[in-house]
C-alpha cells in the first residue's frame, strides 16, 4: 500500500529535480490568457473617475454629459454629493463604454465639484503618530544600558512602496443564463466568489471564477476588491461583459502598498560585542489602513533588557496590503542596521558580531543557532568575505568605496489548507485537480511533480488543472504557503488514488494490494520488478470508468508533510560613488535555508526574484508623496522606479538542501529571501562610506545628504 | 526638425511640406495663420479622423483590416481591436517594455505608437515568434532557464531579445543587458535571461 510520506532523499525521480514550468511555452509565445486579455463579444470597458485631491468632499457631481454620450452605457457615482474621500486616487465614480478611449472621453465630460479638506501626508516625524502606542518591555533596560560600554542611538527608516504588480488590479466579467462568468487577477481563485455575492446578487455558487495565469499580486490581490464590485455592477446594468482593470496611476495609488517604517533606536553593547539593551521607538504608516506590527529586535529578539514601542501615522494615501512578508523588511532593516552600527562603534567585525550574539535568537525555527553560524559561514565563503572585508569606511583612495554587509532572517512558510484530486484515467492519462493560483511560483509544475512522483509515471502523463472555483477549493496564496499545501493535498489525493487503482489490479499480479507499488512506470509487486505490469496495462484493467482520488492538507492517513520555519541570511557587495552618490551591487549572496524542494529550478528562481525585489526597494522604488497638494508625484512605471536588467549585479543562490534540509517536510520559499536586502545593502553602503544613510531607498540624494 | 523626408504612409500629409509652405519669414508676419489654415485646407482631403477610420496592418505577415480612431495606439489596437493579446499594456506610457513588438525588425513600444502609423510597415508580435507548439530557440532557452515567473513581462523580453539576436548572432552580457534595458520585470527574472539569450544564440548558429 502507497503511503503518503515523502520518499527518501535517494529514492526520489523527479521530486526536487530542476523541471521546467509547464506553462512556459503559453507565457513565451504571449498565447497565455490573463484576465486583462479576457475578451469577449460585445464587451464594455470600464473605467474610474478617481479623486484628484488627498482629502475631500463632493460638492458637487454630475454625470448626465457623460450619459447622454452615445456608447456610453452605464455610469455609476461612487462617491455622492456630501461623501468623503481619503486619498487621491480613491475613487469618485465609475462607467463602461463600447470603447477605451470613449470612455476616457465620458470621464472628462463627468463634471464634480470638491471641498478640499487638510490632510496629513508627513510619516516621517514621530510627532504625527496619533492613537495607541504598543509598548512592551522586558528586563532592567536601564541596567542593561548602565551595564553597556558603548551606547549606540540611530534612527532608521523605510519609505513605503507599492506593490506594481504588472498586470493591475481588476476583472473581466459577464452574466450570463443567470449566472457570473469572471475573469479577475487574484491571488485567491476560490474565496474570489464570495465577494462579489453582493454585487452580482448571485450566491457563490453561481459565480464561477477563472484565472490560468495572473500577472503579480504579492500580497496585494487576495479579495475581488472595489474594483471587482464596480465590474460587476457595470456589467449587471449593462446588460453586457465588462472589463475593468485599473490605469497603471491608480494601480500605484489605490492597489496595495507597504507600510513606511521609521525608529529611533538605541542599542547597548560591552566592549567584547555582547548586546547588553535594546529600546526602540518605531512608528509607520499605512496610509488610510493600519501600519502593521513590526517585530523589534528582529531575529535577536531575546536581546536581554529590552523596550520597544510603536505607534501609528495615518496618511491620506492608499491603505496598505501585505507586501511579501509583511513586517519583516522593515523590522529587519531597522534591527540590522542598528546592530551593524553598534559593531561599528565598537570596532567589531560585523560578522563576528552578529556570531557572537546568536544566544540571543528568539526565532521558532529548531537548532536556530548553529544553523546560522552555518548559513553565515557559506555566504561568508561564497562572497569572499576575508579578502573583502574591511572597517567601516574604505579608506581607498579615489571617488568609489566599496563595502561589504549582511543580514539574516527568518519566516514561518507552513502549508495552508488545501483540496486536490487525483484522476487515473484508463487510457492512463492523469489529472490532479486543484483551485490553487499561479503567481509564478510554478504551482501547475508543482503540483504534476508531485503526482507524477507518487505514481511512478512521466511528468508528461499527468495534467494539472487549477485556477478556477469549480475544482477542489485551495487557500489565498498568502503567507508562503501554497507548495506546502498544495503538494501535501495532491501528495494525498495521488496516494489514495494509487490505492484505490492497487485494489483493482492486484489479482492480476497474484499478490495483496498492499504488497504493491508504482514506479519507474509500472505497477508491481514491492521491490520485485519480475513481478510487474506496466502501467498502462494497468490502468486498462480499471474497466471503462476512471478511478478518483481525493486528498487535503491536513493528508487523509495523518502524515505531516509539510513543515515550518526557516533561517537564511545574506550579504552584500556594494560600490558607493561619493561624488554622485549613485549605490551599485557588485554581488548579492543568498544562503536560504528550506525544507524539502519540490523543484528546484523554480525554487531558485523564488530566491533570485527576491534578490532582485529586493535590490529595487533598497536603492530605487518608494511611493513619493508631495506634502504640498497630497498627491503621489511617481504614479507611473517612469519615476517609480523598478530595477532594471543592469542594476541588479551578480546574485549568488545557494539552496540548503542536505538530507536533514530535505526530510523537514515543505516549507514555503516566496517570503524569507526577500526579508533580508535592504539591510545587508544598507550595512554594505555604510561599510563602503563610513556613514549610515538612515533611510530606504539609498538614492543619491539619501547618499549625499549622509556624506554631507 | 526631421530630416526624414519620408511620409507617413497612409497620409498625403508631410510635416516638412508643410513647414515649407509657410517659411521662415511668414513667421514673423500676420501671414502665419492665413497661410497655415490655407495649408491645413489643403491637406484636409488626405487627413483622415477624427472618427474611426479602417486601415490595413500587416501584422504576423498577415494583413488584418481594424477600424480605429486616429488617437488609438497600436498596443490597444492589437489588443481591443484584433486579438494579439501577447503584447501587454502595463505602464502606458513606454517605459516597461511589456508592449514591445518589431516594426520592420526593429523593436518599439507599441504603446508609444498610433495604429495609423504602423500602416504599410511590418509589426510582429510576440504570437509571430513561435507558438506552443513551435517554440523559437529563445522561446525554448526561456524556459529552459526559467526567465519567467508569472509571465506578463516574458512577451516583451523575448521580443526585445529575439530583435538582438537578429541582428547580433554572437551577443556578449553586455550586449543583452543593453538590448533588455528597455523592459522590465516585477518578480526579478532577470537572471535567467543573460544565459537564455547567449544559449539561444548558440542553439540558432547550430541550427544554420
Amino acid at each position: 500500500m502507497a503511503k503518503s510520506a515523502w520518499p527518501a532523499m535517494g529514492d526520489r525521480t523527479v521530486l526536487g529535480s530542476r523541471v521546467s514550468r509547464l506553462d512556459g511555452p503559453i507565457k513565451t509565445t504571449g498565447a497565455a490568457k490573463y484576465a486583462y486579455d479576457q475578451k469577449l463579444d460585445g464587451m464594455l470597458y470600464g473605467r474610474f473617475l478617481i479623486a484628484p485631491y488627498a482629502h475631500g468632499k463632493i460638492k458637487s457631481i454630475d454625470v448626465s454629459a457623460a450619459e447622454a454620450m452615445k456608447g456610453v452605457e452605464v455610469v455609476q457615482i461612487i462617491r455622492n454629493v456630501g461623501d468623503e474621500f481619503l486619498y487621491a486616487g480613491d475613487a469618485i465614480a465609475a462607467l463602461a463604454a463600447t470603447s477605451e478611449e470613449l470612455a476616457v472621453d465620458a470621464l472628462d465630460a463627468i463634471k464634480v465639484e470638491y471641498e478640499i479638506l487638510e490632510h496629513q501626508m508627513d510619516d516621517t516625524t514621530v510627532d504625527n503618530v496619533s492613537g495607541r502606542v504598543r509598548t512592551s518591555e522586558d528586563g532592567d533596560v536601564a541596567a542593561g544600558f548602565a551595564e553597556a560600554d558603548i551606547v549606540h542611538e540611530g534612527h532608521y527608516g523605510v519609505s513605503p512602496i507599492t506593490h506594481c504588480c504588472l498586470e493591475s488590479h481588476g476583472q473581466v466579467c459577464e452574466f450570463k443564463d443567470g449566472e457570473l462568468w469572471v475573469w479577475p487577477s487574484t491571488q485567491n481563485v476560490s474565496g474570489y466568489a464570495d465577494g462579489l455575492t453582493k454585487s452580482s446578487g448571485l450566491e457563490a455558487s453561481k459565480i464561477h471564477v477563472d484565472c490560468q495565469v495572473m500577472g503579480g499580486g504579492f500580497g496585494s490581490k487576495f479579495g475581488a476588491d472595489q474594483w471587482g464590485n464596480v465590474c460587476t455592477e457595470l456589467a449587471k446594468a449593462a446588460g453586457k461583459p465588462v472589463k475593468l482593470m485599473l490605469e497603471r496611476d491608480q494601480e500605484l495609488m489605490t492597489a496595495g502598498a507597504r507600510p513606511s517604517a521609521h525608529a529611533d533606536v538605541k542599542v547597548g553593547l560591552k566592549k567584547d560585542g555582547t548586546i547588553t539593551a535594546w529600546e526602540s521607538n518605531a512608528w509607520g504608516s499605512g496610509g488610510t489602513g493600519g501600519a502593521g506590527r513590526l517585530q523589534l529586535p528582529y531575529v535577536f529578539g531575546a536581546i536581554p533588557n529590552s523596550k520597544v514601542g510603536q505607534g501609528t501615522i495615518r496618511t491620506n494615501r492608499g491603505s496598505q496590503r501585505a507586501w511579501r512578508a509583511p513586517g519583516h523588511p522593515q523590522s529587519c532593516l531597522i534591527t540590522m542596521s542598528a546592530l551593524e552600527d553598534a559593531a561599528a562603534e565598537a570596532g567589531i567585525d560585523p560578522l563576528e558580531f552578529f556570531k557572537k550574539n546568536l544566544d540571543k535568537l528568539d526565532v521558532r525555527l529548531p537548532n536556530a543557532e548553529n544553523v546560522y553560524i552555518e548559513e553565515l559561514d557559506i555566504a561568508a565563503d561564497l562572497i569572499g568575505y576575508k579578502d573583502k572585508a574591511h572597517p567601516r569606511g574604505d579608506k581607498t583612495s579615489g571617488p568609489i568605496k566599496r563595502g561589504l554587509g549582511m543580514s539574516m532572517h527568518t519566516w514561518g512558510g507552513a502549508g495552508h489548507p488545501s483540496n486536490a484530486d487525483v484522476v487515473i484515467n484508463p487510457d492512463g492519462s492523469v489529472a490532479v485537480n486543484c483551485a490553487t493560483q499561479d503567481l509564478g511560483t510554478g504551482a501547475r509544475t508543482a503540483l504534476s511533480i508531485v503526482v507524477a512522483e507518487t505514481l511512478g509515471i512521466p511528468m508528461d502523463s499527468v495534467q494539472a488543472n487549477i485556477g478556477n472555483n469549480t475544482l477542489p477549493p485551495d487557500n489565498p496564496s498568502g503567507g508562503s504557503t501554497t507548495i506546502g499545501g498544495i503538494s501535501s493535498s495532491s501528495r494525498d489525493a495521488a496516494t489514495n488514488a494509487l490505492n484505490a487503482m492497487f485494489a483493482k489490479v492486484a489479482s492480476g499480479l497474484g499478490v495483496a494490494a498492499d504488497q504493491l507499488e508504482a514506479r519507474g512506470g509500472n505497477v508491481q509487486e514491492i521491490g520485485k520488478p519480475d513481478n510487474s505490469m506496466t502501467w498502462k496495462k494497468a490502468c486498462a484493467l480499471l474497466g471503462s470508468n476512471p478511478i478518483k482520488g481525493t486528498g487535503a492538507k491536513p493528508t487523509s492517513d495523518g502524515t505531516k508533510l509539510d513543515n515550518s520555519q526557516v533561517g537564511g541570511c545574506q550579504m552584500a557587495d556594494v560600490s558607493v560613488d561619493i561624488e554622485t552618490g549613485v549605490v551599485t551591487i557588485n554581488e548579492m549572496v543568498a544562503v536560504q535555508d528550506i525544507g524539502t524542494i519540490i523543484n528546484l529550478k523554480c525554487a531558485e528562481s523564488q530566491v533570485h526574484g527576491a534578490l532582485i525585489m529586493g535590490v529595487t526597494y533598497a536603492l530605487y522604488e518608494e511611493a513619493i508623496y508631495d506634502p504640498i497638494t497630497g498627491k503621489m508625484l511617481n504614479a507611473d512605471m517612469e519615476f517609480y522606479r523598478l530595477a532594471g536588467h543592469a542594476d541588479v549585479g551578480k546574485l549568488t543562490v545557494h539552496m540548503m538542501q542536505t538530507e536533514e534540509h530535505y526530510s523537514r517536510g515543505v516549507i514555503g520559499l516566496g517570503e524569507p529571501p526577500v526579508i533580508s536586502p535592504g539591510a545587508a545593502i544598507s550595512n554594505a553602503v555604510a561599510n563602503a562610506i563610513g556613514v549610515r544613510v538612515p533611510t530606504l531607498p539609498l538614492t543619491p540624494d539619501r547618499v549625499l545628504a549622509a556624506l554631507a | 526638425m526631421p530630416t526624414d523626408e519620408k511620409k507617413p504612409p497612409g497620409s498625403g500629409f508631410s510635416r516638412r511640406n508643410f513647414l515649407k509652405t509657410i517659411g521662415a519669414g511668414a513667421a514673423a508676419t500676420g501671414l502665419v495663420r492665413e497661410v497655415a489654415d490655407t495649408a491645413v485646407v489643403e491637406a484636409a482631403s488626405d487627413v483622415q479622423g477624427p472618427g474611426e477610420i479602417s486601415i490595413t496592418l500587416n501584422i504576423n505577415g498577415k494583413s488584418e483590416k481594424v477600424s480605429v480612431e486616429p488617437r488609438v495606439t497600436l498596443l490597444d489596437a492589437l489588443r481591443n481591436r484584433l486579438d494579439h493579446t501577447g503584447s501587454k499594456k502595463v505602464c502606458d506610457r513606454g517605459t516597461c517594455g511589456a508592449c514591445t513588438i518589431l516594426i520592420d525588425g526593429q523593436p518599439a513600444y507599441s504603446c508609444s505608437m498610433l495604429a495609423v502609423e504602423a500602416e504599410g510597415r511590418k509589426i510582429t508580435t510576440v504570437e509571430g515568434l513561435g507558438t506552443p507548439e513551435q517554440l523559437s530557440a529563445l522561446q525554448e532557452s526561456f524556459i529552459e532557464h526559467d526567465a519567467q515567473q508569472c509571465g506578463f513581462c516574458t512577451p516583451g523580453f523575448i521580443v526585445a531579445g529575439t530583435a538582438l539576436l537578429n541582428t547580433n548572432p554572437n551577443p556578449t552580457a553586455d550586449d543583452v543587458n543593453e538590448a533588455l534595458g528597455g523592459n522590465l520585470c516585477r518578480c526579478g527574472t532577470y537572471s535567467g535571461m543573460v544565459p537564455a539569450i547567449m544559449e539561444a544564440a548558440k542553439a540558432m548558429k547550430g541550427g544554420a
